[in-house]
């Protein structure tokens, strides 16, 4: 058995991270690698397309259950859904309270003392949003996911999360063994965008490992809790998935320190390519009526 | 005023003088609004009933008196079991303070310990800063040549990373690149002290072990566990291995930076198991846990190495030590010393001097789990009956250990296990099920008091009692003191029961 190989999705909340993930999944799993889906956001969404099922029992909820993680056992937790794939939900607190991020460091140590990464050749770690505190980091740490796939869009908020996330991966990349493996694009149809991912890659030192366009198969899979692979795995969707799923497999060991990018020069390259006009410095803090004044 | 320089009196008298009962009944009765007195003693007794021991056996969400410690105390007792090592917690510095003054009640010994003095800026940008300075100053100031690392609640909670922290600290220059740290995560609301024990010995043992390749060899290697006798226990161990002329090491001894003499000389680090010796450890031919419990992590982690691992429950009395000495014959291939025969022999004597007295004594014993599997073991073996058997930190795999014990002997009938329960509920079991005697720690006399039970002091801590931890309480010699601990309680209570002159002195007798 080849070593165990750990990824990671990271990517702006919304962006289309667990639906990419979950379907690439499945492709892999359909190339028959054994894999594991470990979902690290509280709202444990990671792992319904694979389980058919609306929301999984989450770890979290189990050890509170439970009293404490403790006294859980592996599989209480762990589901087996499409073509075997093993999933696990860490889940979290409700919005405003709590600390997820505790969540995700507490699931991530429970599932390698007992045992859950044993026989598989995948695990994948499916990060929510942000890493906005250091839990979230968890799953890039030294000997946790060796490869991280940002995913985004053409959107401002989604490079700028894709930038955010190289940097927490460099802060780990020098001590740890983790590297970013590239972008994935899920298309939004906005201007110029697989050009603007493929140079907002090229900054970040890593490139755009694939481009996955917008294709409303993915809906009617969705809404039928399903990934388009088991949904329509004849279609041209589950195609592309199975490219992304290959291009993956393929890059082992190809993964890069990334050189994130700052603010300044994020927007300039949204200017480059004629998404985001130049400020004009004497408009700003101007009301209408300002202008309209100084117009006249 | 009853307090003068010329006199002055100690606060046990003190505060009997009439100028405090006076203040103190006036306090009570102006600012206090207290119940009736006997509305204050109506549900006093009601806690000592059948009904409310049920109430208190449903409860859920509150725990009272629990008998255990947190994590990164046990990782600060395994960093000091090794030589010129300074335990180094990354997190606050209030717990650090409770670690070093909770080991120095009990030890009466300094116990040398630092923090990486985590606060509010630290809690919101991450401690990395606080790791780079703290490695830095504890190098230079306390000239160690380990640093073993643990963590606080706080740091764990924000999801400081140990591994890449101490890494980026040595790039950044705070210790030499290959100055030794090993480190483990030691989240305090997790597990207990044993815990943390258990990581921090699996951390330093991964550090010299991790990618070396391992040449067996016929050493064998011991592991204490976490054991508040372990000042007067390693060196009974050592020459007990001496004895059989065995090839061992102790992997994480304290019982030297514990037990420095005052010769006018501080020692910050004494004794404690070498780097030299835990780099040969990994070519052992097995270890030997001798409290499996308190190393479950670390002795899977040996296992993998390819050494034979035995994990024993702090054996104790005749059946456990006759146990752990058979292992290391069969370990070592070397015959049981006759000196080792003749203390067994001893031993039998003594149970059978004391027999009358021990058998059929009922107890109730509370403690880390391995430890009350060792006085289980031992109580059986001497007739008595362990009728309440309590763990805060065992859990239900330990309870059915316990369970075993019970059904292999006639006194074990009607004698109960309780696992994840705390000293409230043992209150609950003393007034509804009476024993004769209770083992545990110093926080057993609020029970002692409660509810009339004598105390025998053994386990951790131990704060009102001086130096017993001085002496060893393994194998056959260290069961002999046991037996003497307990027979010394069973006397003292005899005596106090039938000291009444020409009522009950019938019975006080010079000769028991």
């Amino acid at each position: 058995m080849a070593a165990l190989r750990q990824i990671a999705f990271y990517g702006k909340g919304g962006i289309g991270k667990s639906t990419t993930s979950q379907n690439t999944l499945a492709a892999l799993a359909e190339m028959g690698q054994k894999i594991l889906i470990v979902g690290c956001d509280p709202k444990a969404d990671s792992t319904r397309l694979i389980l058919h099922s609306k929301a999984q029992d989450t770890i979290l909820s189990l050890a509170a259950d439970a009293g404490s993680v403790e006294d859980l056992e592996l599989e209480d937790v762990m589901k087996i859904g499409y073509r075997d794939i093993r999933c696990v939900e860490s889940g979290g607190p409700e919005p405003g309270v709590g600390c997820a991020g505790r969540g995700v460091i507490t699931s991530i140590n429970f599932l390698e003392e007992e045992g859950a990464y044993d026989g598989v050749d995948y695990v994948s770690y499916d990060v929510l949003g942000d890493v906005v505190c250091g839990g979230f980091a968890m799953p890039i740490r030294e000997n946790k996911a060796q490869e991280i796939y940002i995913v985004m869009s053409g959107e401002m908020m989604a490079m700028y999360a894709a930038n955010n996330i190289s940097k927490g991966i460099l802060k780990y990349a020098n001590s740890g063994g983790v590297r970013l493996g590239g972008l994935v694009c899920n298309e939004r149809q906005t201007d110029k965008e697989l050009e603007l991912a493929e140079s907002l890659a090229g900054k970040l030192g890593t490139r755009l490992i694939h481009f996955v366009p917008r294709d409303n198969v993915v809906q009617h899979a969705e809404l039928r809790r399903m990934t388009v692979l088991e949904y329509a795995p004849e279609s041209k969707q589950a195609n592309e998935y199975r490219q992304l799923a290959q291009k993956i497999h393929a890059n082992a060991g190809n993964g890069t320190i990334p050189t994130p990018i700052t603010m300044d020069e994020l927007e300039d390259l949204l200017m480059e390519h004629g998404i985001m006009k130049r400020v004009d410095e004497t408009i700003v803090g101007k009301t209408a009526a300002e202008l309209a004044a100084a117009a006249a | 005023m009853s307090q003068s320089a010329e006199k002055i009196i100690d606060h046990e008298m003190l505060f009997r003088q009439p100028e405090y009962t006076e203040m103190f009944a006036s306090k009570k009765q102006n600012f206090e609004f207290p119940y009736p007195a006997d509305k204050v003693t109506e549900i006093r007794d009601w806690t000592k009933t059948a009904e409310y021991r049920e109430k208190n056996f449903a409860r859920e969400a509150l725990t009272v008196n629990p008998a255990k410690a947190c994590q990164p105390l046990g990782a600060v007792f395994a960093a000091v079991g090794f030589a010129n090592t300074l335990p180094f917690v990354h997190g606050s510095q209030g717990c650090v303070a409770y670690y070093r003054s909770h080991f120095s009640r009990h030890f009466k010994e300094p116990t040398s310990c630092v923090s990486s003095s985590m606060t509010e800026d630290a809690a919101v940008f991450g401690g990395l800063n606080n790791m780079i300075d703290g490695l830095a100053n504890s190098y230079s100031m306390y000239k160690p040549e380990m640093i073993a690392v643990s963590t606080t609640c706080m740091a764990e909670v924000i999801g400081d990373d140990l591994g890449a922290f101490i890494t980026t600290a040595k790039q950044k220059g705070s210790v030499p690149e290959d100055f030794d740290v090993p480190f483990a995560h030691t989240p305090a609301f997790v597990g207990s002290h044993i815990t943390g024990y258990d990581n921090a010995l699996k951390g330093v043992l991964t550090h010299f072990w991790h990618g070396k390749e391992r040449v067996a060899n016929n050493a064998i290697n011991f592991i204490g566990g976490f054991d508040g006798f372990v000042v007067g226990n390693m060196p009974e161990i050592r020459r007990i291995l001496n004895l059989f002329g065995a090839e061992y090491t102790v992997l994480c001894d304290p019982s030297d930076v514990w037990n420095t003499p005052s010769d006018g000389e501080f020692r910050m680090y004494d004794g404690g198991t070498t780097k030299a010796e835990v780099k040969s450890a990994l070519n052992a031919k097995a270890t030997i846990l001798f409290q499996g419990i308190s190393t479950e992590k670390t002795g899977k982690y040996i296992a993998e190495t390819g050494q034979e691992v035995v994990s024993l429950h702090h054996p104790l009395g005749l059946a456990g030590t006759d146990q752990f000495l058979m292992e290391v014959s069969r370990l070592t291939g070397k015959p049981i010393p006759a000196q080792l025969e003749r203390e067994r022999g001893r031993l039998v004597d003594a149970i059978a001097d004391s027999s009358a007295h021990i058998h059929g004594k009922k107890f109730a014993l509370y403690g880390d789990p391995d430890l009350m599997l060792g006085l289980t073991a031992f109580l059986l073996e001497l007739g008595a009956e362990p009728v309440h058997v309590l763990s805060t930190n065992g859990d239900d795999h330990w309870a059915a250990k316990v369970q075993t014990l019970f059904d292999a002997s006639p006194f074990g009938k009607g004698c109960h296990v309780y696992a994840k329960k705390d000293l409230w509920h043992m209150r609950s079991l003393l007034f509804t099920e009476p024993v004769d005697l209770l083992i545990g720690n110093t926080y057993g006399k609020y029970l002692e008091r409660d509810c009339g039970v004598p105390l025998i002091r053994l386990g951790f801590p131990i704060f009102d009692r001086h130096h017993h931890h001085r002496f060893p309480i393994w194998g056959y010699e260290g069961s002999l003191r046991v037996l003497v601990t307990i027979l010394d309680e069973i006397f003292e209570a005899l005596d106090a029961n039938t000291i009444d002159t020409a009522k009950t002195d019938y019975s006080y007798d010079i000769i028991r």
